[in-house]
């Protein structure tokens, strides 16, 4: 176990004096993979910042209740009650046919027009909240307050709540094949390195074996040598992402106060940030194994 | 401790580097390897060390069988083998200390004890003040000797030399050979290969002649 902890200790040493002594070099590669890395975590990021404006200024989808011109305050009251019995309901809104036409006025600024009207032309109506998020339970909600007597219609923006969930839907799997893509090139970029490395260290590693070094440890400097690029892609990619955000912030700022309403970029959070280190620093782990795998057996001594 | 039976040894291509070898070395014996260049003296040693394995006939080493040997195990076989080369193979990124270090340093030692032997060994050969200094400032003799102080730090019950005293004048590897022989005393077993068999006449050690891979008599 102390011997384990000692070859672990050193390997790693070694690997960062390498580092040290190609610094450049060393920097260089980490940058190609922390681009590799921040594009599809960038966009990943983006999706979700997506997702959290599209509930922020749509609000999350509400059925609304549109009632028969021939229900009266008691069937009111019932209806009502019914609603609140429902347990996937959060929330009840009533706007009377009079309040409609007040926030008509006072809202949309048609007070001209409707001064015009003879009568009220709107319904009572209840608007209601459902506790679920996806498209599919509140469309059954729907359907079944559909059913409730008096009740002439139920009407839910639908088509906007499946488009959002289609559009996240798509940008969730286009993240994916990217991060698969980019995570094979990440893998043969550091599988390519660490081949350059035991290159030049032939001598050393031919050496070792004749004064027997065993396979794990002739291999482990290099899986470390994987990782730890992996591990510092990662961390640059999170900076090339925090960056862009802020970079992006401004504008975005801009562009809400245009819609009045406030909304900036939020970066990942610290699950997806440690999510994202641990998939450099595992790729960049398999592609030194799967390069050592493959090269360590020719340097085999004679 | 090292056993020849009817060994041996074809190259891809048809070369025969040995051909029925059969011979004994005792624990704690000395002996020499002799042959002109090309008899098999190299290939030789190496299935002492599991570099090469025989095509025939069985090699045991330390009561192991080198050709049914796994690949794991060879290692730790290699880590009770010292070895000299002809050629050094010293790291020229590395200095004479961490030279000697390595073996220990691929055996788990502890620093501050392997530390202890590195000096012990290095002193053991007559390096021990230029410990700091990297192979390409020694001279051919001082490489030499870094080689066998890599090749005793770690205590190997058997030291194998090939040509150890090839490329040094006369005096230079009567010191080489004066060291084997200390060695030798505290009870190393040692094996060197030499095209010159005056040597084993000198030193009152075994002789085994190689002629185009086979034993003479």
């Amino acid at each position: 176990m102390r011997i384990w902890l000692i070859h672990h200790r050193q390997a790693a040493a070694l690997v960062l004096r390498q580092f040290a002594r190609t610094p450049v070099a060393t920097f260089l590669t980490m940058l190609v993979i922390a681009v590799s890395l921040s594009l599809p975590a960038g966009l990943y990021a983006l999706l979700k910042n997506v997702n959290d404006l599209a509930s922020l200024a749509h609000g999350e989808p509400q059925i609304t209740l549109v009632l028969a011109s021939s229900a009266n305050s008691s069937a009111i009251d019932d209806i009502r009650a019914r609603l609140q019995k429902y347990a996937d309901i959060a929330e009840v809104r009533f706007i009377s046919r009079e309040q409609g036409l007040q926030e008509l006025n006072k809202d949309v600024g048609l007070g001209e027009i409707t001064a015009g009207l003879e009568k009220n032309p709107l319904p009572d109506i209840f608007t209601v909240r459902s506790t679920h998020h996806d498209a599919e339970s509140i469309v059954r909600l729907q359907k079944e307050l559909q059913a409730l007597p008096k009740v002439d219609a139920a009407l839910l923006d639908e088509a906007w709540a499946k488009r959002l969930e289609a559009l996240l839907g798509l940008g969730q799997k286009a993240v994916l094949i990217l991060a698969i893509l980019l995570g094979f090139a990440l893998v043969v970029i550091t599988g390519n390195t660490v081949r350059l490395q035991i290159l030049s260290a032939r001598d050393e590693i031919e050496v070792s074996k004749l004064i027997g070094a065993t396979d794990p440890f002739v291999r482990r400097p290099f899986l470390y040598h994987g990782a730890l690029q992996g591990l510092c892609g990662g961390i640059l990619a999170w900076a090339i992402v925090a960056i862009t955000f802020h970079l992006l912030n401004d504008n975005v700022g801009k562009l809400t106060d245009l819609y009045s309403f406030s909304f900036l970029l939020t970066l990942p959070s610290t699950t997806d940030i440690a999510g994202l280190l641990i998939f450099g620093a595992l790729l960049g782990w398999l592609g030194a194994y799967l390069s050592v795998g493959r090269h360590l057996r020719e340097v085999e001594p004679h | 401790m090292i056993s020849f039976s009817q060994v041996s040894k074809r190259f891809p291509g048809g070369f025969e580097a040995l051909r029925d070898v059969t011979f004994t070395i005792e624990a704690g014996e000395m002996a020499f390897v002799s042959g002109h260049s090309g008899a098999g003296k190299s290939t030789l040693l190496k299935m002492i060390a599991a570099i090469e394995t025989p095509s025939s006939g069985s090699v045991v080493v330390n009561g192991q069988n080198i050709g049914k040997m796994s690949r794991t195990a060879v290692p730790y076989l290699r880590r009770n083998v010292g070895l000299v080369f002809q050629d050094h193979k010293l790291l020229f990124n590395r200095t004479a200390f961490e030279n000697v270090m390595l073996p220990l340093h691929i055996a788990g030692f502890d620093p501050t004890e392997g530390a202890r032997r590195v000096r012990a060994a290095l002193d053991k050969v007559g390096l021990l003040n230029r410990e700091k200094a990297f192979p390409v400032a020694l001279s051919g003799g001082e490489q030499q000797r870094l080689c066998i102080a890599r090749a005793i730090v770690n205590r190997p019950s058997i030291l194998l030399a090939d040509e150890p005293t090839g490329n040094l004048d006369a005096n230079y590897a009567h010191d080489i050979l004066e060291m084997f022989k200390s060695f030798n005393q505290v009870g190393v077993t040692i094996l060197i290969a030499t095209p010159d068999p005056t040597a084993a006449r000198e030193w009152k050690a075994r002789l085994l002649t190689l002629n185009h891979g086979a034993l003479a008599a």
